[in-house]
């Protein structure tokens, strides 16, 4: 047992919380407020390897791991959530099923300019009646000998009107229900490809939520990825790595939230005190603190797991349940903390509440995670 | 033939998170993080800069101080510097400027030298900004300090500096090798990359005592060496707090300054 981060982790805690100080808080309010993408900040966090955490060099990624991609989520969305999804969603929703599932040819292809943050990357699977029973898929792939036809759409997209590479799945037999679901690189200049309707949301407003359209859409045979029904398999994969990236979002805001409360509550004074040395609102912080920590060490444990090559499904299910219910809990109570002044845009803690909310329903809602933790946990 | 920078670069302890004991008036350490000088990073930016137009540059960073000072220097290498070395030796503790700059000029001697020696102006614990042109004078080369910007030669012999003044600057040209010193407007400091963490984790930083160095350890280096000694340490009392005029209208306050200014004989 040894619950220290090592030296290399330490580092990226310390080098990710400075370039978000530096580079992503000062624009943190002004993109939610515009509903804008943070395109300015995309160079940067590819320059310093923040799209390629855990891959390989050979790849072009930053050769580090999913520990240290965890806390690169975190620290991110500590300031700002939206750049905390960007980063995840490119990361463990496209970079790492290529990388997982993808021969060598696809991975010499996408991987390097994804890894290196040349081109974002985002996930397809989510349509309008298939959500959290994702085998409900209604785009099609058919096979034509030399190329795949693709016709449907996918929905709530996110990075979708910004990737340039998305992995998708569609439904190549349905007779066969899950099985008959397969998984394709697809990118954004297929002929046939179209951004659809860009969502209006309550929260992460800088983050690109956008319809993918594919009318008559011709994907290269090469581009499938992994074997034709191997679809489902790969995406239930591909999400379990992706809840420990929304997980450390989760947390990240939640720390955020703490982080800036505290400071509040040191400068605000009422009835002749300060609001940080009142016992009951004291307590209120060793609550969120407490809860913050261990949502922490589940996250890190799931994380931990995955960077061994063990089972890692059941932790990052239940470390991102709980730390989204810690997020939305924490940000809650740190609004009541500001009290009226914490319901403004004069202040951050607003924005992190409606940003928290989001992290119970995407990438598997909080009762998509206990149907796998009950499963993990019963037995099937 | 690689072009060869030292950049010297201090620890010290972050000045935003330092505390005063209220009773003996001096500063305390302890849980106060230890950073990198501000002005060291900005030698090793423009190192960096150097290396990222001329590829065949070799940075190496170096610095006195407590084992842990090792952090630091990780921190340049995930910066950028391809390696570190850190002279670290009870002897060498409590050494002053002069003997501070021997010790450095010994680490740069036992490298085999190099081509330009980068210090920051001055560490913000000590504020002495010494210990870079001791170096140079000790090791007989050309310096200049407060450099603001910098052009180097594509035949790398030759360096144009701008060196900021408190009235103005000073355009000089300077051969290699040599010694500059940065200050802040220079540039402004990269970050550690992800990569450059876990590369720069891997690397041995060799840490050299005073018998690796080969300096006299009685006449050289080390607290008794030293020839000035710190005689007192004490926060300057704050100053009064001003006098704020009041009135009705600017007129009101123009007067009511004139008055205040001639009543203490200022005009």
């Amino acid at each position: 047992m040894n619950f220290s981060l090592t030296k290399e982790h330490e580092f990226v805690r310390k080098m990710v919380r400075e370039f978000s100080v530096g580079e992503v808080e000062p624009i943190a309010a002004e993109i939610d407020k515009e509903h804008r993408f943070p395109t300015e900040n995309i160079p940067k966090m590819a320059r310093y390897g923040l799209f390629g955490v855990p891959f390989p060099k050979e790849y072009e990624g930053a050769g580090g791991d999913n520990l240290a991609y965890t806390i690169t989520v975190e620290e991110l969305s500590r300031v700002c959530a939206t750049t905390g999804v960007i980063c995840s969603a490119h990361t463990s929703l496209c970079a790492w099923p290529i990388f997982y599932f993808g021969n060598d040819e696809q991975k010499a292809k996408y991987l390097p300019d994804l890894a290196s943050g040349r081109k974002l990357g985002g996930f397809g699977l989510t349509e309008p009646n298939a959500g959290s029973d994702a085998a409900g898929q209604q785009t099609r792939a058919v096979d034509m000998g030399d190329h795949w036809l693709v016709n449907g759409s996918k929905i709530f997209i996110t990075n979708g009107g910004v990737a340039e590479t998305f992995v998708v799945m569609a439904m190549t037999d349905k007779s066969k229900k899950t099985r008959g679901i397969s998984a394709f690189i697809v990118e954004k200049g297929f002929e046939g490809f179209s951004i659809g309707k860009i969502e209006d949301k309550m929260g992460i407003c800088g983050s690109s939520t956008a319809e993918l359209v594919f009318q008559n859409m011709k994907v290269p045979k090469e581009n499938i990825l992994g074997k034709p029904g191997d679809g489902f398999k790969v995406a239930m994969s591909t999400l379990d790595g992706g809840r420990i990236g929304i997980g450390a979002q989760a947390l990240g805001i939640a720390q955020g939230a703490l982080d800036v409360t505290i400071e509040y509550m040191k400068a605000r004074k009422q009835f002749g005190k300060r609001l940080v040395d009142m016992d009951p609102l004291r307590f209120n912080i060793a609550e969120i603190a407490t809860e913050i920590e261990a949502a922490r060490l589940l996250l890190y444990k799931a994380a931990y797991h995955k960077d061994r090559g063990e089972p890692y499904g059941q932790w990052a299910a239940m470390g991102k349940y709980y730390a989204s219910e810690v997020a939305m809990r924490t940000t809650t109570k740190c609004v009541q903390l500001y009290g009226g002044y914490g319901y403004t845009r004069d202040y951050p803690v607003e924005r992190m509440m409606r940003d928290a909310k989001i992290t119970e329903l995407y990438e598997g809602t909080t009762e998509v995670q206990k149907m796998v933790i009950a499963a993990a946990v019963i037995g099937k | 033939m690689a072009f060869k920078i030292v950049v010297c670069a201090k620890q010290v302890p972050d000045t935003n998170e330092i505390k005063i004991d209220p009773v003996k008036k001096t500063l305390m350490r302890e849980g106060v993080p230890s950073i990198l000088n501000h002005d060291d990073a900005n030698a090793l930016e423009e190192a960096l800069l150097i290396k990222d137009k001329y590829p065949d540059t070799h940075i190496t960073v170096i610095s006195m101080g407590p084992p842990q000072a090792k952090d630091m220097l990780i921190e340049c290498l995930a910066m950028g510097a391809d390696e570190a070395v850190l002279a670290s030796d009870r002897a060498l503790g409590g050494s002053d400027t002069w003997a501070t700059s021997n010790a450095l000029a010994a680490v740069i001697d036992k490298l085999g030298g190099c081509d330009l020696i980068f210090a920051g102006r001055q560490a913000i614990d000590g504020d002495t900004a010494q210990v870079g042109p001791q170096i140079a004078e000790k090791m007989d080369i050309p310096q200049v300090t407060y450099v603001s910007e910098l052009e180097i030669s594509k035949d790398m012999k030759r360096i144009t500096v701008k060196r900021a003044l408190e009235d103005g600057y000073e355009l000089i040209e300077i051969d290699t090798p040599c010694m500059l010193t940065a200050i802040k407007e220079l540039n402004t400091p990269r970050y550690m990359s992800i990569s450059g963490i876990f590369d720069a984790c891997k690397k041995e930083i060799p840490v050299w005592g005073a018998a690796d160095l080969g300096v006299d350890v009685d006449k050289e280096v080390g607290l008794d060496a030293s020839p000035t000694k710190v005689f007192r340490s004490f926060t300057p009392a704050p100053k009064g707090k001003g006098e704020m005029l009041e009135g009705e209208t600017e007129c009101d306050l123009a007067k009511g300054l004139l008055v205040g200014l001639k009543s203490k004989h200022v005009i």
